[in-house]
């Protein structure tokens, strides 16, 4: 199980890591596990200023297309290429090889929430 | 009111597998087991095992109401065989797409969609003579779908019975793991394979068997996910998506299954419409770039609304994404080019010949 203490959970399944200026969002594991087999990503380009809770993109599995939203506002420094021939990387290792985007100068989110307030929220979602 | 979904006689199966279920048709049904991607694999290049129970099984003991209600001529349908055909409406449209076993019996045996199969019996029912002649046995009856190109040599392993000689589109009666089937060389993915109807009671006992069995085939569980992929790649329809009552057979490209030369419910009504023409075709098509059609987006083509899409989806197998849709007759033919709405842009797509996906290996 990959180390999450550092990481930020968005209620709509994002998540977010900082490191110094730049940060990394992802789909969590319960994400992915909702979606089934990813197979398309449609990405902001570099450059484009998000805002907290904006509309990133959109992510399609075989069952469905649906909406991803950044956790924190910022500034699209770079998205995740590989995943334009590897979409299935966000299922076999959305906390790592499944990144989606890095943002420049994030902003802080004060309504995201731990680790463990995240856990629970999924709990109190598939209950 | 409060619709409860119905159980097939191996959900405790698919739950202790860890499949993921949905609701369909009525049913809860495993929609994945793993991954569909692995299942579609699975399928396409070893064996996969389908749980199908949720299909509708209806005995038809009335010949002449079996002409009057199927769209094709079942005078020639000798026993041991099996038709693909429609039920249709006065109207032409199609109630639903089913398949007619003959029976050794002279009765036939009618597999219809999990959704119709009480509507259907009703619509059947509403044109009989006697009650008698039609019973729903859907529920007594478990179906498994056995498919890919190690199905045949995985079920002729667990079987006395001679399947070289089971040809497509033909069944047997005999024993699969010492369990009595009616085993069909039928399948809804493309692959040869078969599909084995038993007694609810033995369902989990062949189930078990052909897992056991198909370890050396590398066989998965799959699910309604990867069945909708192969039945798509396969240019195969899928009733309640690509076509319902507000369609008729000439507008799905089923024409094939509609004998004009006898009388059936719905004939005069496709015969007016061969003869005025139709408006729209059901056509399949890939995409020109990476977006995914889905059913319901719209087809647009100098930048006009030109169509609906029916269905939708990667082809795994393929490496594009692919679809179906009714649009134009203008349209219709392969290499024809169109634009698929898709959240908001028109992404281009092109016609080409269904299926999309042909077995390498035939019979």
């Amino acid at each position: 199980m990959p180390d999450l203490s550092g990481m930020r959970f968005a209620e709509s399944h994002e998540w977010v890591r900082k490191e110094g200026d730049s940060a990394t969002v992802g789909i969590t594991e319960y994400a992915q596990s909702q979606l089934g087999d990813v197979i398309y990503l449609e990405l902001p380009n570099v450059g484009q200023q998000l805002d907290a809770g904006g509309r990133l993109g959109v992510i399609e599995s075989v069952k469905a297309a649906s909406d991803l939203y950044s956790p924190v506002g910022g500034e699209v420094a770079e998205v995740n290429q590989e995943l334009k021939d590897h979409p299935e990387y966000v299922n076999q290792d959305p906390y790592g090889k499944g990144w989606i985007i890095k943002l420049r100068a994030p902003k802080d989110n004060p309504k995201l929430l731990d680790q463990k307030a995240y856990d629970e929220f999924v709990k109190g979602q598939s209950s | 009111m409060v619709v409860t979904a119905q159980r097939t006689p191996l959900h405790g199966e698919h739950v202790r597998l860890g499949a993921q279920m949905t609701n369909f048709g009525g049913w809860v049904m495993p929609l994945q087991y793993s991954s569909i991607r692995e299942e579609h694999r699975a399928v396409r290049e070893g064996v996969g095992l389908f749980d199908l129970s949720h299909m509708g099984e209806l005995r038809l003991d009335d010949k002449g109401l079996g002409q009057r209600v199927i769209s094709r001529d079942l005078t020639r349908l000798e026993s041991g065989r099996i038709q693909y055909a429609l039920l249709c409406n006065e109207e032409g449209g199609i109630i639903d797409d089913v398949l007619v076993y003959a029976m050794a019996d002279g009765g036939y045996l009618l597999v219809v969609n999990a959704g119709n199969q009480d509507s259907d019996f009703d619509w059947i029912q509403t044109q009989a003579p006697s009650p008698s002649s039609l019973r729903n046995v859907g529920r007594e009856w478990a179906l498994l779908g056995v498919q890919g190109p190690r199905a045949v040599g995985l079920v002729q392993r667990l079987t006395k019975s001679e399947l070289g000689g089971v040809k497509y589109y033909t069944f047997i009666e005999g024993r699969v793991a010492d369990v009595p089937c009616v085993i069909s060389r039928t399948g809804y993915t493309g692959e040869d394979g078969f599909e084995l109807f038993c007694g609810n009671g033995d369902a989990v006992r062949l189930w078990r068997a052909l897992l056991d069995e198909g370890q050396s085939d590398g066989i998965r569980p799959a699910g309604l996910g990867a069945r909708d992929t192969l039945r798509l790649e396969a240019g195969m329809r899928l009733y309640g998506n690509d076509m319902d009552t507000s369609t008729n057979p000439l507008e799905a490209g089923l024409e094939w299954t509609v004998s004009l030369d006898k009388d059936f419910i719905g004939r005069d009504a496709v015969v007016r419409a061969r003869e005025q023409g139709v408006s729209r075709r059901l056509v399949g098509f890939k995409m020109l770039d990476r977006s995914i059609p889905r059913h319901g987006y719209a087809v647009v083509s100098d930048g006009q609304r030109a169509g609906t899409v029916t269905s939708g989806n990667v082809a795994f197998t393929l490496g594009y994404n692919i679809g179906m849709a009714y649009v134009s007759p203008a349209l219709a033919e392969p290499g024809s080019r169109f634009g698929i709405d898709v959240r908001g842009t028109a992404a281009p797509a092109e016609v080409v010949a269904l299926p999309f996906y042909k077995r390498p290996h035939p019979k």
